[in-house]
């Protein structure tokens, strides 16, 4: 200990001990990240896609055909992968209520355990994108706010209206509020291209860029209505009719108040 | 004499003696003005002009108009090292830095709404009246005048920011000056300094808006109001009313009170708007780059029919000679508004020529005793609202969980069928309503109270109504339509025959209406 105390001034030992402890706090990240989402063994696997094909039987198969090959009223499900099912089920788009235009966010029909049983099954039949992890989806850390709000203005405005509030496309679908959405399910959107919605190939947009788009989305929702109530953020149409109601409401009413005859 | 009044003599004695106000002022401040609600929905515009003045100003301070690129490093996040405009960048500045800024913004906003709602409510007082029959044509056409002034000064307005939104209405408004034939392209390179956006738009219009247009509007409201002074206004029909006299109250003290306090009630419900109703937040719209555009891009409320318009038509377009005519852009943008606006700003000529009235009027009608105009002012109404309906077709959709192109159809065919449908209605409410008021006069009022007669019959009793009443309901003229006859004395076809068969029919069509009750019914009514 002695001989170990004689070097603790020495210029190296500041450095040594910063790598030291860096070393150290990574080493428990990572065994402590990796306890959270464990790659499980190849007996469970099976188990977890023998009772996805089970839940899948049950409540898909009706529509999207006994091996996922789809029918006439619904797409095969052959290589669309585990985040398209993600996305479709665990925002409780899938299964849909009744064959409107467009499925409709509503509450989940199936909990977590079994969403990821489905999208177990579904992966097996081909390989298709995977659910993005935790650690892809740290938004706040790898993202940018600034650059995801000139992305989301290039690529998503146009359907998602410039502040995420959703807008009409043809033939009553529609593009849907991206409000109050999981981060989970923005980035499975941007990948799988779920309904009319495009593909945004991790070429087109990169993985660094979907969490930018995911941080502006973010910073968008928590925004304070910094002018006073926000109607709607929808644009002028609002703005117009709060106009011709309450504005002029209360100046034509004011009117007929100063041209009665005091009594 | 008190001292006070000693001193306040004094003072206006220097005043007579070196300006001889005292005979003026005399004479005017005792002018009377009628007092009825509809004659205050002018004031509403003018008060809004003075706000947008105003708070106008104040925008001007830091705003600046140049399309000259910076990077913002001003103090919201989300758009922080971006780059963009020094307008858009200013406008930010105004919106966050600024004390008091973001207020004035809305504030200004806010007051050129209602300023084009006002207009527009003025405009239906005066039109559905007659208050625009002679000697009052040349008033009717400046306040036309105003109107398609303010939807200019309102779109230019609405533009300088250069956020998403202003530079996607640039971009329409150079689309339809693109439409026009053979001139289109030229025009809009003139304008724009070369090809779009370029850089010299926004300082240009920016000249416009602060400068140019509220020049000519103070002109056009000085006349507009000069006007209405010498003309004297015009008043309802009444007792003791008649086209000799106004009947009312003197502008000093009741109406310099009543206007004063009003102005500062509608500085109150604007500055009210601007301070709890975020209006134009062009921090959440993003700058403007030409290759971006959101969902749900509106103009404001004064041009969503025009809008409206252009959603709805089909797409038509002819190649000839080289040349691309749209005519998807060119009828609805320029044809459509073009004819309405001119026949709008016509109509006092149009009526009289159809009734071949030339006489002063200064007693307004009651709407549903000039049928024919009151259906066609409702037709015309109908007409924008179902093209402003489309306008907003996109936000009608996805809130009520409609197709786009339902509403979109919808509008196409409500636009050929319900104004004329509407035409058709109002005509006929105006007339029962004239046949109720004949009742009334000739019948008394119900009273609700059932008398059982001698014989079993049951009988509501009548109360005679107020001579005022009847009198207001019996003072309109009822005149007979134009007799044209196609041929002479001699049986010789006229010239102009075909012309003048139009103008009688016009003539017969406006002629319409339930005999109105005369003193000799009256008469034989006492005798019952």
């Amino acid at each position: 200990m002695k001989r170990l105390s004689r070097f603790r001034r020495h210029r190296a030992v500041a450095p040594l001990l910063l790598v030291l402890a860096l070393f150290s706090i990574g080493t428990t990240f990572s065994v402590a990240g990796a306890a959270t989402s464990t790659p499980i063994s190849a007996a469970e696997k099976s188990a977890l896609i023998d009772e996805g094909k089970q839940l899948f039987l049950k409540g898909c198969s009706s529509c999207h055909g006994l091996n996922a090959e789809g029918g006439g009223i619904a797409p095969s499900l052959i290589g669309v992968g585990a985040a398209s099912v993600d996305f479709q089920v665990a925002t409780g788009r899938m299964p849909m209520a009744d064959m409107s235009t467009q499925a409709m966010r509503k509450k989940p029909v199936y909990n977590e355990k079994q969403v990821e049983a489905l999208a177990a099954y579904v992966a097996s039949l081909a390989p298709g994108p995977e659910v993005p992890g935790e650690s892809q989806l740290n938004y706040e850390r790898d993202g940018s706010a600034a650059q995801g709000g000139e992305l989301f203005r290039t690529n998503c405005a146009m359907c998602h209206n410039f502040a995420g509030q959703g807008g009409a496309l043809t033939q009553g679908k529609y593009a849907p509020s991206v409000m109050g959405v999981e981060p989970r399910h923005i980035y499975e959107a941007m990948i799988t291209g779920p309904q009319s919605m495009p593909v945004f190939s991790d070429k087109t947009i990169t993985p660094a860029e979907k969490l930018s788009i995911i941080k502006w989305i973010k910073a968008a929702e928590a925004e304070p209505q910094l002018g006073g109530a926000a109607l709607g953020r929808v644009g002028p149409v609002t703005e117009g009719l709060l106009v011709w109601t309450l504005g002029l409401g209360l100046l034509v009413g004011v009117a007929v108040w100063l041209a009665m005859k005091a009594r | 004499m008190t001292a006070r009044e000693r001193i306040a003599g004094s003072v206006a004695n220097y005043v007579d003696e070196r300006t001889g106000a005292a005979a003026w002022m005399k004479k005017n401040l005792n002018k009377v003005f009628p007092d009825h609600w509809s004659f205050l929905l002018g004031e509403i515009a003018l008060y809004s002009f003075v706000i947008l003045l105003l708070s106008g100003t104040f925008l001007t301070f830091w705003f600046d108009p140049s399309q000259r690129e910076v990077i913002y490093d001003g103090g919201y996040q989300p758009l922080s090292g971006l780059k963009m405009s020094a307008a858009y960048a200013s406008t930010l500045h105004i919106s966050f830095e600024v004390r008091g800024g973001l207020l004035m913004r809305q504030i200004h906003h806010w007051a050129a709404l209602i300023f084009m709602a006002a207009i527009v409510v003025h405009l239906m007082r005066v039109y559905f009246t007659g208050a625009f029959r002679k000697p009052r044509e040349f008033n009717w056409i400046i306040g036309v005048g105003l109107l398609t002034l303010g939807i200019v000064e309102g779109f230019l307005g609405y533009s300088l920011p250069d956020d998403l939104l202003s530079g996607t209405g640039i971009r329409i408004a150079e689309a339809i000056i693109q439409a026009l034939p053979l001139v289109g392209s030229y025009l809009a390179f003139f304008a724009f300094g070369g090809a779009f956006p370029g850089e010299a738009f926004i300082p240009r219009i920016y000249t416009v808006h602060v400068l140019l247009l509220p020049g000519a509007f103070l002109a056009l409201i000085t006349v507009h109001l000069m006007l209405v002074w010498y003309q004297k206004h015009t008043q309802y029909p009444g007792p003791g009313r008649t086209e000799k006299n106004v009947v009312g109250y003197p502008l000093l003290p009741v109406y310099m009170a009543k206007a004063g306090g009003f102005f500062f009630i509608v500085f109150g419900v604007t500055a009210f708007l601007g301070a709890v109703a975020s209006i134009n937040p062009i921090w959440l719209y993003g700058p403007y780059t030409p290759g971006q555009i959101s969902a749900g891009s509106q103009p404001d409320w004064y041009m969503g029919w025009l809008d409206g318009l252009v959603r709805m038509a089909p797409p038509l377009e002819t190649h000839a000679f080289g040349h691309t005519i749209s005519w998807n852009i060119l009828i609805p943008g320029l044809i459509v508004p073009g004819i309405l606006f001119t026949g709008m700003a016509l109509y006092p000529f149009i009526e009289s020529w159809m009734t071949g009235d030339k006489r002063e009027h200064h007693l307004l009608d009651r709407p549903r005793n000039a049928p024919n105009r009151t259906a066609l002012g409702v037709m015309s109404l109908t007409f924008m609202l179902v093209a402003l309906i489309n306008g907003g077709n996109d936000i009608i959709a996805t809130t009520f969980h409609l197709t786009i192109n339902q509403i979109m159809w919808f509008s196409r065919i409500a636009i050929f069928v319900l104004p004329p449908l509407s035409f058709v209605i109002t005509k006929r409410l105006c007339l029962s309503l004239q046949r109720a008021d004949r009742d009334l006069v000739l019948h008394g009022r119900e009273t609700g109270r059932l008398v059982m007669m001698p014989h079993g019959e049951f009988v509501e009793v009548h109360e005679p109504i107020s001579p005022e009443k009847a009198w207001l309901l019996t003072q309109h003229e009822q005149n007979p339509a134009l007799a044209l006859d196609e041929n002479d004395s001699r049986g010789v076809r006229r010239p102009g025959a075909l012309k003048n068969k139009l103008r009688a029919r016009l003539s017969k069509a406006h002629a319409v209406a339930v005999p109105k009750v005369t003193a000799e019914d009256l008469k034989e009514i006492e005798h019952h």
